[in-house]
């Protein structure tokens, strides 16, 4: 799968309060959560943001709460993917697990401005910097994590696993 | 070759006599839990999945702590969501106004033992590991898989061992060593570890004490924070649990990714400046800010001990005028007991608005919001931008006794400040 967008680029440790502040977590709706993206780092994120766009940020992406609201809204605001030099561990598996592409890559983060044109070849983790002409290359998922989103995420793979243990 | 704790665990909940760090495996787990914030999606999530039934429900928890009692319609249908789910399938669920902050509800209440391997739908879910067992947060994906299958794939970490020497100075408790600790190691500096936790220090620290600082080692980005029982642990454990459990400690030859050592009794009271749990520097180096408000409560300070500090310090003098001052015990039984102790009179006397339990002020998600410019002396475990409310309010955490001394000063104080 190949994804092709913007860069949006933060700095380290983007906690999840950031990611979507906590008064808006009596929702549970990915596209209302969605409006409120990034809000109180990035004014206005929710509005530039265009599908495809990829977040790109240093160290400890996600970290804080386990609310899975964060990736949700960053994949329901249109982001395509996220790379960073290293991710919070919760945030990570809730990526994985509702099925928003993440990425670690110290040398496309260092080599990235914010509004360069991104494409990512998901499966080799090769990443292309459309505006600078330069490529990257990312650490390979695991391959417990390809078999996780081969099936379609973490319900859809415990889904046939439940199914496989039924008489 | 030797297991550290945390692998020790893990091995006997896959069926295998070793585990290695970096391999995955999957883990039987002994209780699972969700709260008012995760349980709605999780319940969606566990609906997809052909079940109807949840593994058991005498292990898996629903506890409504976040926005309780509810602030408005759509935390209110949130909570009947997760109520009429959690009766159904006749989970272990606490009623709202009878509840509590869930990490000092199921450990108080003998749900989460020694031994277990516990996931929550909550980051602080690692509080746990200060009874010896292996306690992590996930989302609410993860949290309904293992609702339905009662267990979870998890890739065993390698694990951090910190010791801590020599007994803690009058006023400094387990937030000032964990926020030492973090300011040292930073807030990545433990980021898909464990961190087993040892030394004579935690001898001089109640339960309640070593809560604390295994609550925090979500802060370094810790996986788990694990200390191994003795008989502090057992003593509490005795009286409460609901089941049996399991007594596990490190190997002598375990391998550590890295140890480190600190020596806490020349510790002072610490305090984490905004906006990261990780700014943490000692009172005394601490800019003595005017500050609006202070919060005592929450997972990581809200229990008996802590309310009791609180009181000491606050006893017989004021709330400074220009200053709201909240008390949240972090359960219904703690709310009794620091009534029948007169701590409630003590804080309601010098002018603290003293609340009912709920989670709401440490996230900013209800009661307490923080307007632009304020400051907040608080004794939760998060101080990021716009944590309490306003993206420009600032968070100042801190231990209990701290943060009622800041509230009779007006200004960032250490109790020796104000007991004379």
């Amino acid at each position: 799968m190949t994804l092709r967008g913007h860069v949006h680029k933060y700095g380290a440790n983007v906690d999840t309060d950031a990611i979507i502040p906590a008064r808006y977590l009596n929702m549970t709706d990915p596209a209302e959560l969605a409006k409120h993206c990034m809000e109180d780092i990035d004014e206005g994120f929710a509005e530039r943001v265009r599908p495809g766009d990829v977040i790109v940020a240093t160290t400890n992406f996600g970290c804080g709460s386990s609310r899975e609201h964060a990736p949700l809204c960053i994949k329901a605001a249109g982001v395509s993917c996220v790379i960073a030099k290293s991710f919070a561990r919760i945030f990570y598996r809730n990526a994985i697990n509702i099925g928003l592409p993440i990425l670690e890559c110290d040398d496309a983060v260092d080599g990235t401005d914010a509004g360069d044109g991104l494409e990512v070849e998901l499966e080799s983790g090769v990443i292309r910097n459309l505006t600078k002409g330069s490529t990257f290359r990312a650490k390979p998922y695991p391959d417990f994590m390809l078999e996780l989103m081969r099936a379609g995420g973490l319900v859809e793979y415990t889904r046939r696993r439940l199914a496989e243990r039924k008489p | 070759m030797g297991m550290t704790l945390a692998e020790k665990i893990l091995a006997a909940h896959c069926g295998r006599e070793s585990v290695r760090p970096g391999e995955l495996i999957s883990a039987r787990v002994d209780f699972v839990m969700a709260n008012d914030v995760t349980a709605p999606l999780a319940i969606q999530e566990f609906r997809k999945l052909g079940v109807d039934r949840l593994f058991d429900p005498r292990r898996v928890a629903f506890i409504p702590s976040h926005f309780i009692p509810n602030k408005d319609i759509q935390s209110a249908q949130n909570a009947k969501f997760m109520r009429e789910f959690a009766l159904e399938q006749g989970a272990v669920y606490y009623e709202q106004g009878r509840a509590g902050v869930d990490h000092v509800l199921l450990p108080d209440d003998g749900w989460v033992l020694p031994g277990d391997v516990v996931v929550g739908a909550d980051s602080h879910t690692c509080t746990y590991g200060a009874l010896g067992c292996f306690a992590t947060g996930m989302g609410s994906t993860d949290i309904a898989c293992a609702m339905a299958t009662g267990d979870i794939w998890m890739r065993v970490p390698a694990t951090i061992k910190v010791v801590y020497n020599g007994r803690p100075a009058r006023w400094v408790g387990g937030k000032d060593i964990i926020l030492h600790t973090i300011g040292d190691i930073g807030v990545d500096g433990a980021l898909y570890c464990a961190l087993e936790f040892h030394g004579e220090a935690l001898r001089h620290i109640g339960m309640e004490g070593r809560f604390t600082i295994s609550n925090m080692a979500i802060e370094a980005g810790g996986k788990a924070g694990l200390m191994a029982p003795d008989e502090t642990t057992l003593a509490y454990v005795r009286e409460r649990a609901k089941r049996d459990w399991r007594v596990y400690e490190p190997d002598p030859g375990a391998e550590y990714r890295e140890a480190r050592e600190y020596d806490v009794s020349n510790l002072e009271p610490m305090v984490a400046l905004p906006s990261s749990p990780a700014n943490a520097v000692p009172l005394s180096k601490a800019p003595r800010v005017n500050i609006d408000q202070v919060f005592i409560g929450s997972c990581t300070n809200g229990r008996l001990a802590d309310l009791r500090l609180a009181a000491e310090v606050i006893r017989d003098r004021k709330v400074h005028e220009n200053v709201r001052c909240i008390v949240v015990p972090a359960s219904h039984e703690v709310y009794l007991q620091a009534l029948r102790e007169g701590l409630l009179e003590t804080f309601a006397e010098a002018g603290c608005a003293v609340s009912t339990t709920t989670c709401g002020p440490c996230l900013g998600g209800y009661m307490g919001i923080l307007a632009e410019g304020e400051r907040c002396v608080s004794t939760s475990n998060r101080n990021f931008p716009g944590r309490m409310g306003h993206v420009r309010s600032e968070v100042y955490l801190a231990n209990p006794a701290v943060a009622a001394a800041s509230a009779v000063a007006g200004r960032l104080a250490g109790p020796e400040e104000v007991v004379k």
